[in-house]
């Protein structure tokens, strides 16, 4: 077993991982703090202009990053689905429904600046394009998945459920991702391609990308937090958690 | 792996595979109405629907934007650099239209083979760059195409 596995499996062990989230929280926090305002003051006050846009360009430091997080958790939900249903594992059932609320709230983000800068640059709030629609589906998954774990008591076939609809949604992220390759589509194709084709300068590539990264540190922050509630309340009955509490309480 | 986990990776596998197979199933055969316009060269091969509006999109041709007398109607040519539609446009035009630009208009076409638009959209495309390296770019597009804008010169 290499070392990556033998971290995985403790960390399936409740009891360790609320010791090591609750360490590794404050980091998550700081570096989100450090880069938010690292990035926004490059993207809101240093980065130039657009030679079209203006200063309405500023809106995809917000819009991008986080319609890239949308799709991020969604994958990281539904291969935390995948392992808990093959292997059952209780954490990463918990991590599942720990980063729905968090992954809607992208979601919602990406429409709604998305929307305000269409209503200036392509002069309408919306419209039912490929990429626009696809991006709303999500939204709707998101939030189908929040119901349905709330809609059944018992939290251990919620999370099989939620796991199964968070597969089966799956598909809709590459559809997504190729919506404006594969169709005609309002929404502008990628500036940003793992092929490097060059289609944004560099003064706004870096706050997008600085951006990017302290919305992830954001997500570890808070899927954590939420982890660590949800786990407090399933296992409440155990020994380990009345150890804990008593630990709080001194 | 034991022998239930492996049957129910294989069961996962086989799910997401059926709905991914589904979904592409679906899709191609909502092909056209997924497509948010139809390029001018389609509509000239008559590929657009006819009775009842339908989007075209296309670049605005260069020197193509003609007002009419009264004042509110537009007129410009949209193209796709290969066939040319011409467009009819009353209203007020997004901030980003203008000639060379990626434009999207909802309308139908009439008799006389002319787009009467209802709405026009402008699209952006995925370029994003400073004003000044905007224009370097255009200067060095001109000096390469050799059709500089004539100096002023004072005599």
């Amino acid at each position: 077993m290499n070392v990556f596995m033998r971290w995985f499996h403790k960390m399936g062990s409740p009891k360790y991982f609320y010791e090591v989230s609750g360490k590794m929280i404050p980091w998550f926090m700081w570096t989100f703090i450090i880069t938010l305002v690292y990035g926004l003051y490059q993207g809101m006050i240093v980065s130039p202009p657009d030679y079209q846009q203006g200063e309405s360009v500023r809106i995809m430091y917000i819009h991008v990053p986080a319609a890239w997080m949308s799709m991020f958790i969604y994958v990281v939900m539904a291969v935390s689905g995948l392992i808990s249903l093959v292997w059952r594992i209780k954490m990463t059932e918990i991590f599942v429904i720990s980063s729905a609320t968090v992954g809607a709230s992208f979601t919602f983000l990406a429409l709604a600046t998305g929307s305000l800068w269409g209503k200036p640059m392509w002069g309408t709030w919306w419209v039912w394009d490929a990429r626009l629609t696809s991006e709303l589906i999500l939204l709707f998954l998101y939030l189908g998945i929040i119901a349905l774990h709330s809609a059944i008591e018992d939290k251990r076939v919620a999370a099989r459920a939620i796991s199964i609809l968070a597969l089966v949604g799956v598909v809709n992220i590459p559809i997504i991702h190729y919506s404006v390759e594969w169709w005609n589509t309002l929404h502008q194709t990628s500036s940003v391609t793992m092929t490097g084709k060059k289609a944004m300068s560099t003064s706004m590539l870096i706050p997008l990308l600085v951006m990017s990264v302290s919305f992830k540190l954001y997500y570890g922050a808070v899927v954590l937090m939420r982890a660590r509630a949800e786990l407090l309340e399933r296992d409440r009955n155990t020994r380990w958690v009345e150890e804990v509490v008593q630990e709080d309480t001194k | 792996m034991n022998p239930i986990r492996k049957k129910r990776l294989y069961l996962i596998g086989a799910m997401v595979a059926g709905i991914g197979v589904a979904a592409w199933l679906a899709l191609n055969a909502f092909d056209e109405n997924l497509m948010f316009f139809f390029s001018p060269t389609e509509v000239v091969a008559g590929k657009a629907p006819t009775g009842h509006p339908f989007r075209i999109g296309g670049l605005v041709a260069n020197e193509s934007v003609k007002r009419r007398p009264d004042g509110l109607t537009t007129a410009f040519d949209v193209t796709d650099n290969d066939k040319t539609v011409t467009v009819e446009y009353t209203g007020i035009l997004p901030d980003l239209f203008r000639e060379g630009q990626g434009i999207v208009a909802l309308g139908q076409l009439n008799e006389g083979g002319i787009f009467v638009a209802s709405e026009v959209l402008a699209k952006h495309d995925e370029n994003y760059m400073p004003p000044e390296v905007a224009e370097s770019l255009k200067t060095a597009h001109d000096n390469a195409v050799g059709n500089t804008q004539p100096q002023a010169s004072i005599q």
